[in-house]
């Protein structure tokens, strides 16, 4: 029988969007949470940083307004929001590493009952991989939202009791929102906060290694 | 006044041995010293310890000296998706590279700016990069020492410096630039534009003088890859 529908990836990047607050200092990583600009809430200002030194940063540049000594993370020319500011590298991550963003939203490959965040290496693939800013960022992230698909494209589950890829940083995030669920990572494990529409806890466990505890009714995500 | 201004591009790395440590600036195609780069692998340098955040863009920006078999050895936090002739000289073990997180690649070059013989963090603990590393615990953190990071030379890209060296960039084009200027015995910037002392405002100095050994003005490629 074929699986229910899931999230699409901008619906993930919807959903994670509205956990971010007016005003917040915020880093989008790779992948899913690129997206997630483009889903902010009306009426609020985020200031998006990139880890080469931006604070401020605003939608994508359009056709004949790119400058490419103005690009983001992931090498695609961006606009400036007005406040916006720039810095060096090492400061860039000082604000990473030192916990002064207000959230960080990265790509998973797992996450452990624990938290610990695996996200930069699949096992087995070709070449040495790519670290960039994730374990800076894991590490020192106020609040740490992994975005990603709930199981690989094979059916395996994403969010596991151990992470078998090599791991970026351990007991580091603090909630993960995928294609089925919002879950939060606490310090008695790992909590099912919402669950993709027409989808109850059972079948969000039945998809999960880890154990997901349930405390009273679990609401669908809501996309605002 | 010291002289530092080169007339030419080659004259400014003619004396680069091989086997030298190099820093190269640039992230995300902005700030690359791509002119430099040009100019050291046209000289046929070989066996070089290249420290970059990545591994070069196809043939642009690192990737020319790849190509060409002229790196050794490579820090870098995130060789990249487009590193091509870095993985294929990896996965034939002629390149070796040590990966390192990337806010700690510039701690790490900050303490050897700074003349600290190390510090501890907490991030890759329990990671891959932890491996061999002086564990321990402080404040009940784990954590880890990480040394500092040195090199003989920087090749950095700025958009323009005064006679005496002193600095200013451009939008995003900062990244690396300022902190391998400050980590390396001799650093060579690329500008576009040299201006007599005294026409940038002080305050408007990114990077001051006394980091920087020699200057050139690059006309040619600005972004590679």
């Amino acid at each position: 029988m074929p699986d229910k529908p899931r999230l699409s990836r901008e619906q993930i990047a919807q959903r994670a969007a509205r956990e971010l607050s007016d005003g917040a200092y915020v880093n989008l990583g790779w992948g899913i949470p690129n997206l997630i600009a483009d889903y902010l809430p009306k009426g609020i200002t985020v200031y998006f940083h990139s880890e080469n030194g931006i604070l401020g940063m605003g939608r994508r540049a359009k056709p004949g307004e790119e400058d490419y000594d103005l690009v983001d993370a992931m090498k695609v020319p961006v606009t400036l929001i007005p406040g916006a500011s720039f810095f060096n590298q090492a400061d860039a991550h000082l604000m990473t590493r030192g916990g002064h963003l207000d959230v960080a939203v990265l790509g998973g490959f797992q996450v452990s009952e624990k938290g610990d965040l695996a996200n930069w290496k699949i096992p087995g693939s070709k070449g040495i991989g790519n670290i960039g800013g994730a374990m800076d960022i894991s590490a020192g992230a106020k609040n740490l939202i992994v975005c990603m698909e709930h199981n690989t494209k094979d059916g395996a589950p994403k969010i596991v009791k151990q992470c078998s890829y090599p791991l970026t940083g351990i007991e580091c995030v603090n909630t993960i929102i995928t294609d089925l669920a919002v879950i939060d990572v606490t310090k008695n494990g790992l909590v099912l906060r919402e669950a993709a529409p027409g989808w109850s806890p059972e079948e969000v466990q039945a998809k999960t290694e880890a154990k997901l505890q349930v405390r009273g009714r679990v609401p669908e995500i809501n996309l605002g | 006044m010291k002289q530092k201004i080169f007339s030419s591009l080659d004259a400014a790395v003619a004396d680069i041995p091989d086997g030298a440590r190099i820093m190269f600036g640039g992230f995300g195609g902005a700030g690359f010293p791509n002119n430099l780069i040009q100019a050291l692998s046209r000289k046929g340098i070989k066996e070089i310890t290249a420290i970059s955040n990545n591994c070069g863009t196809r043939e642009g920006e690192l990737g020319i000296m790849f190509k060409n078999g002229q790196v050794r050895h490579v820090v870098a936090a995130f060789p990249g998706p487009h590193s091509n002739y870095f993985q294929e000289r990896y996965a034939k073990g002629e390149v070796t590279c040590e990966l390192v997180p990337q806010g700690i690649l510039c701690e790490r070059m900050r303490a050897a700016a700074a003349g600290l013989l190390g510090f501890y963090t907490t991030v890759g603990v329990g990671t891959e990069v932890a491996n061999g590393k002086e564990e321990r615990v402080i404040d009940g953190k784990r954590c880890i020492l990480e040394k500092p990071m040195h090199a003989d030379f920087a090749l950095i890209k700025a958009e323009k410096a005064d006679e005496l060296g002193n600095l200013t960039y451009r939008l995003a084009a900062r990244n690396f630039n300022p902190i391998m200027a400050m980590a390396a015995s001799t650093t060579i910037v690329e500008v576009d534009e040299i201006v007599p002392v005294g026409s940038i405002e002080p305050e408007n100095v990114i990077t001051p003088a006394i980091f920087v050994h020699r200057i050139v003005q690059a006309k040619g490629l600005r972004y590679a890859g």
